[in-house]
């Protein structure tokens, strides 16, 4: 499938393939449309995580680094080191970054961080600690701080190019980008609609890493939080027959992940999701999705097939291959209900 | 207990005057403050006293009229103190002082004025309204003057700019209804501050409100808003008192 390689300058324009998860029937629609294909009644559920400018270029012990944060609590940060170079060369192309223990020094403009932990997934994935006061780390942070942002890409990504229209906390390392298409005309159009949508935060982590241990233990657990508004409004909708449908996989995690600890019992509070979603997972609270379109190959595809047969998911990637969607986070969008 | 105990506040233009008396009682309210400005040396004293006694305050440099500015200031003041739920544009500049007529206006200094006192305000609330939209909850403040409304000599670059202020300002509001968010402006009338001298040196400062004394009654105000009143434009003098 063509990967998008830049952000539409009207998001609602992308396409939208609609697809029925029990028949696997398809329509090929635009995601402007949303706010008429779903019901009055109808819930949505955005993960309003900002997206930090997650990636810093630097060294370790004066040799170039590239370090993508990932989360952090109480200061200290998750984080992927990358070796030199730049997002233009595909990730699994990259030089490995040096080997770094404990107590390596990181130092990233005006920031310094040493490493405190090597974590046994990957040498490459670290915990490291800042040496700055908040304010002057995130001061610092978005002054030279970018966008974590991939090969396909035709351009330096900004800022704005990867917050949704909602962002509030920074805690994504890379953009819940299945709600881009949810502009301020498409989310006036289904509050008139009686479709009401409530957030919840969730830390979307990295897509990739060229590192294959990795990659194949994506995604890692992400922390997220769930207000007691966005509980009430999810039982509000249930009560009157109205769908839970989740903008972007990370809230299908945060939604299942938080119900499943609690007995199938949704209550407001934060959590860590570990849940790895699949065929066969008997989902609790959500009935439908928006997604974006991703390769196949991914941990989101298997998160797909909770939701409908691979059968057809294979049928609805075909026809989307097949009708020119594009794909990727500004590429076009699937709504399955 | 405040509304806005444990919520989060951005603050611009905190260092002086208003803004900083805002600030200041903001965060003894409880509230998760954020405070903005360009010289942030004297502000962040005051916000480390207050940290000191276990109050939520802290403090990001930022020129509000700089387009570059603004998604760093909404994503670090919200990884500082969360979401934001209560935004005030405090931040504005009257142009050059002695303030001059509109004949002698450079046209750069006017578009200066409107970057900080009407493009930085719309940038920022762009950037952090839709967050309030979907939490449901959300107030944008924004710090208007009587020179909105009356066109006063010299005043012409400051008058538009807070004109069109109050204007976005119902605009938003007119947009945002049924939403749980407000947009309101707030005339906080003549007061004693720097900004004052600079526009006016030969007024007796006895005859003007202390910015204390009106960011009290301001928070009063903003404690009460209906959504109803959203859209409205106030003056903190007559403002509901508690």
């Amino acid at each position: 499938m063509i990967a998008a390689t830049w952000p539409r300058d009207d998001r609602a324009r992308a396409r939208l393939l609609l697809m029925d998860r029990r028949s696997g029937a398809l329509e090929d629609r635009v995601a402007s449309e949303l706010p008429r294909l779903v019901e009055s009644g109808d819930l949505l559920v955005v993960n309003d995580a900002a997206t930090l400018p997650a990636s810093l270029m630097g060294t370790a012990n004066g040799t170039p680094i590239e370090l993508r944060l990932l989360d952090a609590s109480d200061g200290l940060w998750r984080a992927v080191a990358f070796g030199a170079g730049s997002w233009r060369t595909p990730t699994e192309r990259r030089p490995s970054p040096p080997q770094l223990a404990r107590g390596a020094q990181l130092s990233f403009g005006g920031l310094c961080a040493t490493v405190e932990a090597v974590l046994s997934t990957s040498s490459r994935l670290l915990s490291v600690r800042f040496a700055q006061t908040a304010e002057v780390f995130w001061s610092e942070l978005y002054r030279i701080g970018k966008p974590v942002q991939y090969s396909y890409l035709s351009g330096e990504l900004r800022l704005w190019h990867v917050q949704n229209s909602y962002a509030a906390r920074p805690w994504a390392a890379e953009a819940p980008s299945a709600g881009f298409v949810l502009s301020a005309r498409v989310l006036a159009e289904l509050r008139q609609h009686g479709v009401r949508v409530a957030a919840l935060t969730h830390a979307a982590g990295l897509s990739s890493s060229g590192d294959e241990a990795l990659d194949a233990a994506l995604p890692l657990a992400e922390r997220y939080e769930i207000p007691a508004s966005t509980v009430a409004a999810i039982a509000a909708a249930r009560a009157n027959g109205g769908r839970i449908i989740a903008v972007g996989t990370s809230v299908v995690r945060a939604l299942e992940t938080h119900a499943l600890e609690r007995g199938g019992e949704l209550r407001a509070g934060a959590g860590q999701s570990e849940l790895r979603i699949g065929p066969g997972f008997a989902l609790r609270v959500v009935d439908g999705l928006l997604s974006g379109i991703h390769d196949p190959a991914a941990s989101h595809y298997a998160l797909l097939q909770a939701f409908a047969s691979r059968e057809h998911l294979d049928a609805a990637h075909a026809a989307a291959e097949r009708w020119g969607y594009l794909e990727h986070e500004f590429g076009d969008v699937c709504l399955l209900l | 207990m405040s509304r806005f105990s444990q919520r989060g506040v951005l603050i611009t233009g905190a260092s002086r005057g208003l803004g900083r008396a805002l600030f200041d009682q903001l965060a003894r309210a409880g509230a998760r403050v954020v405070g903005v400005a360009r010289h942030t040396e004297e502000l962040e004293r005051g916000a480390r006293a207050l940290r000191a006694e276990g109050l939520a305050a802290h403090v990001l440099a930022a020129d509000v009229g700089d387009l570059d500015a603004i998604y760093p200031l909404a994503g670090a003041s919200q990884a500082l103190v969360g979401p934001v739920e209560l935004l005030v544009h405090d931040a504005s500049t009257l142009g050059p002082t002695p303030l001059g007529p509109l004949l002698d206006l450079p046209c750069e200094a006017l578009l200066r004025v409107l970057q900080v006192n009407l493009l930085g305000p719309f940038r920022l609330t762009r950037a952090i309204v839709g967050g309030m939209l979907v939490r449901g909850s959300g107030i944008v403040a924004s710090i208007s003057s009587d020179a909105a409304v009356s066109a006063y000599p010299n005043w012409g670059a400051y008058g538009v700019s807070k004109a069109a202020l109050d204007h976005l300002s119902r605009s938003w509001a007119a947009e945002l209804r049924g939403t749980g968010v407000s947009a309101i402006s707030i005339d906080p009338g003549e007061m004693d501050t720097d900004m004052h001298r600079d526009a006016m040196p030969d007024a007796d400062p006895a005859t003007l409100a202390r910015p204390g004394d009106v960011a009290r009654q301001i928070i009063a105000g903003l404690e009460q808003l209906r959504p109803e009143q959203s859209g409205a434009r106030v003056s903190a003098a007559d403002w509901s008192a508690p």
